[in-house]
């Protein structure tokens, strides 16, 4: 598996210990520094990842095998496929799942068409380009429990600055939209934080990628006579297509993980609900739940495993999908 | 630079259809930006700063100010009293919460420039039986959803009597695979291999030119990789939530989130904290703006 090359002989920089005589000090010390020091270097990494990272990967699968109790240490032993068949009949699973899918394509799919658009207009030569560029990561910087706070009394019914809005235009001046009260609203709320989040630093990711398309690719297109926007298009994204891909996996990772947007959306954020009847509650915020408030590690812990495999799945049915997408138009 | 060496439409050339097309032949970024990619960038940043400066225009205002529409926009003066209320609060301890984000997050970006320097290091120019695979390792790891391993990460945590504790949340996160990978891209490209053979030859030992070679040379990584890993340190917010929720030890994003829980929300109250937590990374911002910009988009391109 390995294709390093065999070690070179530890001493061959320096004249070797002449034969017959046993090495001296210094030689053994650089012995020991050739061989052994680039290990210990990248020791810490490993040994952390072990005790923090693989470990409780693979401890995880034990723990959704098992009856795991925080309030009654007592109850223990194999559950075996209990915790996972549960999820199959479980209507708060299936719930933070459809939850967690709109979500994420009410979040995902504008977040990412905006950023292409600010990326291409952040191509342009501008002035002051450094600070737009600062400016657009306002948001990233911006710790989301205090955007999300924001965002709550943006999104108040009743004299919020959402409808407020919405009612310059004529739209809910009758009946103000109760943003907490159903599915779609929560969901466009929550997917409004979450875009707001990281239009921007998709942008910079998109433009880091636009800045390293030949210029002549262009040159040649003017010939077309193509306008911006076809430009775009035909040349600018599919150029760009392998970032384009690695954008929609990282967004697709995160955001089938939404937790601290939906928790503190509710009003009562220490209850984990989403919402009175579960409106907008995420798979991540159910394993919160159902481990930290109902108690049961097991069965959070399966539910771990099966938002994981979900990941899995849609992160790899997504770079399919925009690899056709952003290649079929060229 | 590279604009010198472009051809320049040629004065003469006609108007109309040709034109257009030369100025379309121009790749984008040589092309300067009009009024409406100016309107439209405007735009997008006063939508991107709005919140944060109504979360500060609140924190200075009255009751009345969170309801009042059209928007308040100028900030009132009752900055200092909103504060004074978050942090005599009793059982939300945000002025100790504020300490332990700045322990945790200090110490956790020290630690991470130190050790992922010197792991980069070692992939990037030492020679070691497997160190391709194991950087392969290291890559794959990058890959894989934290949330995973959240419960069993807390069961762990409970027999090393760390839940509650600061422990919790500095040590799972003293060294980071992307810092790694970060770090060793970095050196791969600046250190020349020449510089560190000859020190070798002098006889430096490895942690010699560790210490007076490579450190020196990567000190715009570390500023990126560490305004990185600061931010996102100080705003992280689920696993800190599930160990330290309830304790007397929280983070300032878990204060805040208390802060915000309950029948009656003061909203003046709630965002005064906020902008207070808010306030280290917006001057990490305007310091560092160029490094974090500039640390963002070199990992778009590499990786």
């Amino acid at each position: 598996m390995s294709t390093t090359r065999a070690t070179p002989a530890p001493a061959t920089r320096r004249p070797r210990p002449t034969p017959g005589r046993s090495m001296t000090w210094r030689d053994r010390l650089h012995r020991f520094d050739m061989r052994y020091v680039p290990y210990l270097m990248i020791a810490p990494f490993f040994l952390l990842f072990l005790v923090f990272g693989l470990f409780p990967m693979v401890f995880n699968g034990v723990v959704a095998l098992r009856h795991w109790r925080l309030d009654d240490p007592e109850l223990t032993g194999w559950a075996g496929v209990e915790n996972f068949s549960r999820l199959f009949t479980d209507g708060d699973f299936g719930n933070a799942l459809y939850n967690t899918f709109g979500i994420f394509l009410l979040s995902t799919v504008p977040q990412l068409l905006l950023a292409l658009i600010i990326a291409s207009l952040l191509n342009r030569r501008l002035r002051a380009q450094t600070w737009w560029r600062v400016g657009a990561l306002l948001p990233y910087i911006t710790p989301i429990t205090a955007s999300t706070l924001v965002f709550n009394v943006f999104f108040a019914r009743d004299l919020g600055m959402a409808n407020w809005a919405l009612g310059l235009i004529g739209i809910g001046t009758e009946n103000p939209i109760d943003w907490r009260a159903d599915k779609l609203h929560s969901w466009i709320a929550i997917a409004t934080m979450v875009n707001w989040k990281w239009i921007g630093y998709n942008a910079l990711l998109y433009l880091a990628a636009m800045q390293s398309i030949p210029r002549d690719v262009y040159e040649a297109s003017a010939l077309d006579g193509a306008g911006p926007w076809r430009q775009l298009w035909r040349i600018t994204v599919p150029m760009i297509r392998p970032v384009v891909i690695f954008t929609v996996v990282l967004s697709t990772i995160g955001g089938l993980q939404l937790f601290t947007e939906p928790m503190l959306f509710d009003l009562n954020a220490q209850a984990a609900t989403g919402g009175s009847g579960g409106e907008w509650q995420t798979v991540a915020q159910l394993i919160y739940k159902v481990g930290w408030k109902d108690l049961n590690l097991g069965y959070a812990a399966a539910m771990s495993w099966a938002l994981f495999l979900i990941i899995l799945v849609v992160a790899a049915l997504n770079t399919l999908l925009t690899n056709r997408i952003s290649g079929g138009r060229k | 630079m590279s604009l010198l060496e472009r051809p320049r439409p040629a004065p003469s050339a006609p108007r109309g259809g040709r034109r257009r097309a030369v100025l379309l032949g121009r790749a984008p970024q040589d092309t300067p930006a009009g009024l409406w990619t100016y309107l439209f960038l405007a735009l997008s940043t006063l939508f991107a700063a709005f919140p944060l400066y109504w979360m500060f225009v609140i924190s200075t205002s009255t009751d009345e100010a969170t309801s009042q529409l059209p928007p308040v926009v100028v900030p009132g003066d009752q900055f200092l009293v909103n504060l004074d209320e978050v942090f005599s609060l009793q059982d939300v301890y945000f002025a100790a919460s504020l300490v332990n984000s700045v322990i945790v997050s200090t110490a956790v970006t020290a630690s991470v420039l130190f050790f992922c320097s010197l792991a980069g290091f070692a992939f990037a120019k030492l020679r070691f039986r497997g160190s391709r695979a194991l950087m392969l390792f290291v890559i794959l790891t990058l890959t894989v959803p934290n949330q995973l391993g959240v419960v069993a990460l807390y069961i762990v945590m409970g027999k090393l009597g760390w839940n509650g504790t600061l422990l919790a949340v500095i040590v799972p996160g003293l060294v980071t695979a992307f810092g790694v990978f970060y770090m060793r891209q970095f050196i791969v490209n600046t250190v020349p291999d020449e510089l560190v053979e000859s020190a070798r030859v002098d006889g430096a030992t490895t942690m010699r030119v560790y210490w007076n070679i490579v450190l020196p040379a990567v000190r715009p990584a570390l500023a990126v990789l560490g305004l990185l890993t600061f931010v996102a340190t100080w705003n992280d917010f689920q696993w800190p939530l599930i160990t330290l929720n309830g304790t007397d030890y929280p983070t300032s994003m878990v204060a805040i989130s208390d802060l915000a829980s309950g029948n009656y929300v003061i909203y003046r109250r709630v965002l005064a904290g906020a902008f207070v937590a808010t306030i280290p990374l917006l001057i990490m911002l305007v310091i560092g703006g160029r490094q974090i910009v500039r640390g963002i988009m070199e990992g778009a391109v590499k990786s």
